[in-house]
């Protein structure tokens, strides 16, 4: 018994021995990843805490569930969930079956040079930084803005539209679709590649016209597809960015504006409440991945098709 | 795919069509080309406010096509010492972090591409583990702030060092390098370092110009670590400055704009965009061509 261990230790040792210069070569990735991924989750612990600078984080006063508690008892919780949850129900309402449409038309089409210009712009947009984007829709829609003179030509009244919550909703949505609608649609369009051409031929000789086609043939070819970047999609539904609304909010349109992480942001940051901001972080993510499983276990049950 | 493709659009056209079809064809053309123009008609706005004279704009008669065209307002744009520093800082970020970037994911895709690691599992999965779990936004602040990188370049670039979905791309493409060739470097008594440099390196040209984009325009166009992690004005990168002078109306050059009659605010501002833009723009080109390569592999393999 011994000496089997032995010999497999010394194997082990060998083998260990045979890769020793690709440890060398890992050493920087695997610090990277220690500082930079590790490091921040062991840091999550002050979500229990009172964290303090001097103490850091291992020496802070235990809290429990203190910060967990003042949150979800504020008022404002629901508000900023209410908010997240909304700008990204109108992002899968209207955004998500954009780019699938595109995609589908963009495969009906017959020119291949009308076809890639008309990729070529709308694939641009998505390469735009989002200070850009931010920039031109903040431009586009102040007094003297373009929106503004087209209304007042038209004798309707002129409206500064970024200071009113009401707007705010519309224009997070319908600028997030003009920057990534292009984009995503080639993922369809690659699943658009997959149809098979026999099955689309048997179903022309058959008497069925492009409408039939496309119904009956194209799309439940990416329905595998339609249903993975659908889940990613609910699994998101608590996580938003908070690049773009940092940008384009402002305190009078905090009431439909102001979303979980934007808050993090400005607790966090901004007052430094540095305890409190990790755990409503924490909160969002605990949430986001129990949705994501969710989401993933319908999806399963439904269709067969899942993630994992 | 392409060939294939060609085969069936002459198929198709060789047939006779039915009304609806090309009913269908029109409609589909017509809402593709509206498509088209709504994509690419703000940023085509944007270039001619950005060459039309103050007199236009303010009448609001700038539609289709620059009126009185001029470049007062890029003259003045050049004249701003916060850009020119802004673009520096830009640059020299973008730089910098893209070389930390390929350096630091071709280490690590390396080795996990090879199937003779041992503990290749266990260090797949610690890795892949963070595409999953972070520790948030406040956690990494207060980690770059205990290693002292506040308001230095390394926050900025070290921080995003290894996409961990680029790297599985990479080690994807290396391991589809033949072992022959590595074990005939090893019985001519080449260790792993020089076989990463000297063989799976100059084969991997075609990966490390698509991940070398990939990084440079994510750090282009970056603002928000730069925000967060930097306090010394001198050391904002061009997105910040624009967020100032664009979205918050920071307006340092008051008096050249005023003093030229040719340049109002809108045009200024635009004027800023249209130069920060305009790298992207140069290599757009390119970025179609790999990104969506980038994409379909990703699509695929999903």
């Amino acid at each position: 018994m011994k000496t089997v261990n032995r010999m497999t230790g010394q194997q082990r040792w060998k083998r260990i021995k045979k890769c020793k210069y690709l440890y060398i070569i890992l050493i920087i990735p695997m610090l990277y990843y220690f500082f930079f991924h590790y490091m921040p989750m062991y840091g999550v612990l002050i979500a229990f805490k009172d964290y303090n600078i001097g103490k850091g984080v291992w020496g802070s006063t235990w809290v429990g569930l203190k910060h967990f508690r003042k949150f979800l008892t504020d008022t404002y919780f629901w508000k900023l969930v209410r908010n997240t949850l909304l700008l990204n129900i109108y992002g899968l309402l209207w955004g998500f079956p954009i780019p699938i449409l595109l995609a589908i038309m963009l495969n009906e089409v017959k020119h291949s040079k009308f076809k890639r210009l008309i990729q070529t712009v709308s694939y641009l947009p998505h390469f735009i930084s989002t200070v850009v984007v931010c920039g031109m829709v903040v431009n586009f829609l102040s007094l003297d803005g373009i929106l503004n003179q087209l209304l007042e030509s038209l004798g309707f009244e002129k409206t500064q539209f970024l200071m009113y919550p009401q707007y705010f909703r519309t224009i997070y949505t319908a600028s997030g679709i003009w920057q990534s609608c292009g984009w995503t649609s080639i993922i369809y369009l690659a699943a658009l590649t997959g149809v098979d051409q026999e099955i689309l031929e048997a179903a022309m000789i058959d008497g069925a016209n492009r409408w039939q086609r496309i119904r009956h043939v194209t799309l439940p070819a990416i329905t595998p597809t339609i249903s993975i970047m659908l889940i990613m999609q609910l699994g998101k539904l608590m996580t938003l960015g908070y690049e773009k609304i940092l940008l384009l909010y402002n305190g009078s349109t905090y009431e439909t504006a102001d979303i979980i992480s934007t808050y993090v942001y400005r607790r966090g940051i901004l007052s430094n409440d540095f305890s409190y901001a990790t755990a409503v972080g924490l909160f969002q993510s605990v949430v986001g991945v129990i949705l994501l499983v969710m989401a993933n276990k319908v999806s399963k049950r439904l269709s067969e098709t899942s993630l994992w | 795919m392409q060939s294939v493709k060609m085969q069936r659009v002459k198929i198709k056209s060789r047939k006779p069509q039915s009304l609806g079809s090309r009913l269908f064809d029109v409609g589909n053309y017509i809402l593709l080309a509206l498509v088209g123009l709504v994509m690419f008609y703000p940023m085509y706005y944007v270039f001619i406010i950005s060459i039309s004279s103050a007199e236009f704009i303010n009448q609001g008669s700038v539609n289709l096509f620059p009126r009185g065209i001029n470049w007062d307002a890029y003259k003045i744009v050049f004249k701003n010492e916060q850009i020119w520093t802004g673009y520096k800082n830009t640059i020299l970020y973008t730089t910098v972090g893209t070389l930390i970037n390929l350096a630091c994911t071709a280490m690590c895709a390396y080795p996990l591409s090879r199937k003779d690691l041992y503990g290749r599992s266990v260090i797949t999965v610690i890795v892949t583990l963070t595409m999953f779990v972070s520790g948030g936004l406040i956690p990494l602040y207060l980690v770059v702030s205990q290693l002292k990188l506040l308001n230095t370049m390394w926050a900025i670039v070290l921080p995003p060092a290894i996409s961990t979905y680029n790297m599985i791309v990479m080690r994807t493409s290396f391991s589809a390098i033949p072992d022959s060739l590595m074990e005939s470097a090893y019985l001519d008594g080449a260790n792993d370092i020089q076989i990463l440099a000297r063989i799976v390196l100059p084969l991997s040209k075609p990966i490390m110009a698509t991940m070398t984009l990939f990084y440079a325009v994510s750090h282009w166009n970056s603002y928000f670590p730069a925000m967060i992690y930097l306090n010394d004005q001198a050391k904002y990168p061009v997105q910040v400055i624009m967020r100032d002078i664009v979205i918050q109306g920071d307006m340092a050059q008051n008096g050249d704009i005023a003093s030229n009659l040719n340049v109002v605010a809108t045009n200024y501002k635009y004027a800023v965009i249209i130069i920060s833009v305009i790298p992207i723009l140069m290599v757009y080109p390119l970025l179609q061509k790999y990104f969506t390569k980038g994409v379909m592999v990703g699509a695929v393999k999903g």
